[in-house]
């Protein structure tokens, strides 16, 4: 189980909502380089798959391991399970970049601020590194003019490309993207995708869940289709989108183009 | 796909100030300095020497209480807050009731319960009035210290409640995803946003709190109110001292609100 090249390996993985099962049993593995696109219909369970990755989400049943190492869980006596270590989740997750829906910048910072923010105070880089990183990952994303304004200041598209210098900040093994572009103006969709297609262009390792199905073809070198909480389809992008098997990915492909 | 960002979304531009000069407020200004000016003349003012530095004094008098109460009732607020949002059920029970009581009563009943109910209960215990601790309990400002401290704590816990519960739930989620512990997530994230949202209705808790300093005088503390009235009793004097007094709480809550309105603009804000 020390398999290192092994970025995520996500193990039968079960969640329930009360009576609600949206996790039916979920395997997934990222190897290093892996650009994952997993797209599926609204309910198919593709966030709380993604959630449970770094915890924010506790899995009914299932495991998860990163780089090789397993989190370690315990029952919690309602037939769920809670991290049996919380420094553990919490080491773990810091090598996990995660980027939501809504951006979640934090308002009472500026960007800069925000993006030194995990740096300073949770990995304990002296606070000059951090700010040298920090300016050139912003001028990365095209955001260095705006490193000492504050997020409510900013359109969407500059708060997630904002959110995105954040989770790089931390030199993450494997960046978490939540639907990055799902909650952005149509117009501001193009600018936050081409900084995610930079990144995947360099072989970071990344897992993506995204409705930009063009985008997916694009980038992705594995897509995985989700529905009703199970793993329908899976393989390279071509074969997914030009040569679906299954009658559901079929009808989702066709209702989107 | 870059747009022009200008078009998207307009800088912030805060409020153009508006002139001292313009005709309605020049006339304000006349107004007032004529009535100041008549105050000045034809008013009684020759008591102001005799009594000054006991005034200042009691002025100090009050701006130590409002400046001690504010601050170690909000220390005993965050906590009061914060268990009422994550706290296990019997300290939220605690908290609540505690806010409940002290708002629910006035505070002058509260001040008097402490000066003249406890403080006489101690004065019967010679092992407290050996103690220590006697030569402080012998005096008015313990009392009145802990009364005003106890009222802000009650009020300013109940506007902590609703400033960490509005905190937004994906921010805090991010600190958490980012490997946060819990203390450090409280303290950079959740702690500061909600400071940040209630300063509004902390200046306004913090302006009522030094109108409730006269209260005090009721229970021989020499604050600003107790020496007006003394001045009243010796030169029996009505509106002379009375108006004094009220420039004197109207200087202090402009100083107030404009040091909360420096505090509430280093970290613009925008809708939330």
């Amino acid at each position: 189980m020390s398999d290192t090249a092994q970025a995520i390996e996500v193990r039968d993985l079960h969640k329930r909502f009360g009576p609600l099962e949206v996790l039916k049993g979920v395997s997934l593995t990222a190897k290093q380089g892996d650009v994952i696109a997993i797209i599926g219909g609204s309910g198919s369970g593709k966030s709380t798959l993604l959630r449970c990755i770094n915890m924010l989400e506790l899995p009914s049943a299932g495991s998860v391991t990163v780089h090789g190492e397993t989190i370690e869980m315990k029952t919690d006596g309602h037939g769920g399970l809670i991290p049996s270590n919380r420094r553990q989740v919490q080491r773990i997750r810091t090598r996990l970049g995660m980027v939501f829906q809504s951006f979640n910048l934090w308002q009472h910072m500026t960007v800069l601020q925000n993006v030194i923010e995990v740096p300073v105070h949770v990995l304990k880089q002296p606070r000059d590194e951090a700010i040298a990183v920090a300016e050139t990952l912003l001028k990365r994303v095209g955001l260095y003019e705006k490193r000492d304004a504050y997020p409510a200041f900013m359109s969407g598209g500059q708060q997630q490309r904002a959110a995105i210098a954040r989770a790089l900040a931390i030199q993450p093994l494997v960046m978490l993207f939540d639907e990055p572009t799902s909650a952005l103006d149509p117009e501001l969709v193009g600018e936050v995708l081409s900084v995610i297609g930079d990144l995947a262009r360099e072989k970071r390792t990344m897992i993506l869940v995204t409705h930009e199905m063009k985008f997916a073809r694009q980038v992705a070198s594995h897509v995985v289709f989700l529905h009703g909480g199970v793993i329908e389809e899976q393989g390279p992008p071509q074969a997914i989108f030009e040569d679906p098997k299954s009658e559901r990915l079929k009808k989702f492909i066709s209702s989107i183009h | 796909m870059m747009k022009d960002e200008a078009t998207i979304l307009p800088a912030y531009k805060p409020p153009k100030a508006r002139s001292l000069l313009e005709p309605h407020r020049l006339f304000l200004m006349a107004v007032f300095v004529g009535v100041f000016a008549c105050a000045v003349v034809f008013m009684r003012w020759d008591w102001l020497p005799k009594y000054q530095d006991r005034l200042i004094a009691g002025i100090w008098q009050t701006l130590v209480l409002l400046a001690t109460t504010s601050f170690f009732g909000f220390l005993l607020a965050v906590p009061l807050g914060l268990v009422q949002v994550t706290g296990p059920r019997p300290l939220k029970w605690l908290a609540n009731g505690f806010c409940t009581i002290i708002r629910g009563t006035p505070l002058l009943l509260q001040l008097w319960l402490l000066y003249y109910g406890l403080g006489s209960l101690f004065a019967q215990f010679p092992e407290i009035r050996q103690s220590f601790m006697w030569p402080y309990l012998r005096q008015a400002w313990p009392y009145g210290f802990t009364a005003l401290m106890l009222s802000f704590a009650a009020y300013e816990g109940e506007v902590m409640r609703g400033a960490f519960a509005g905190v937004p739930r994906g921010e805090l989620e991010a600190a958490r995803a980012f490997g946060m512990r819990r203390f450090t997530m409280f303290r950079r994230i959740w702690l500061p946003r909600a400071i940040q949202r209630s300063l509004p209705t902390l200046n306004g808790e913090t302006v009522l709190q030094l109108k409730s300093t006269p209260l005090v005088a009721t229970i021989t503390v020499m604050d600003t109110y107790s020496v007006i009235a003394k001045v009243r009793s010796d030169t029996l004097l009505t509106y002379e001292p009375l108006l004094l007094l009220a420039l004197i709480y109207l200087v202090l809550t402009g100083i107030l609100v404009v040091a909360f309105r420096y505090l509430e603009n280093r970290v613009p804000n925008r809708g939330a």
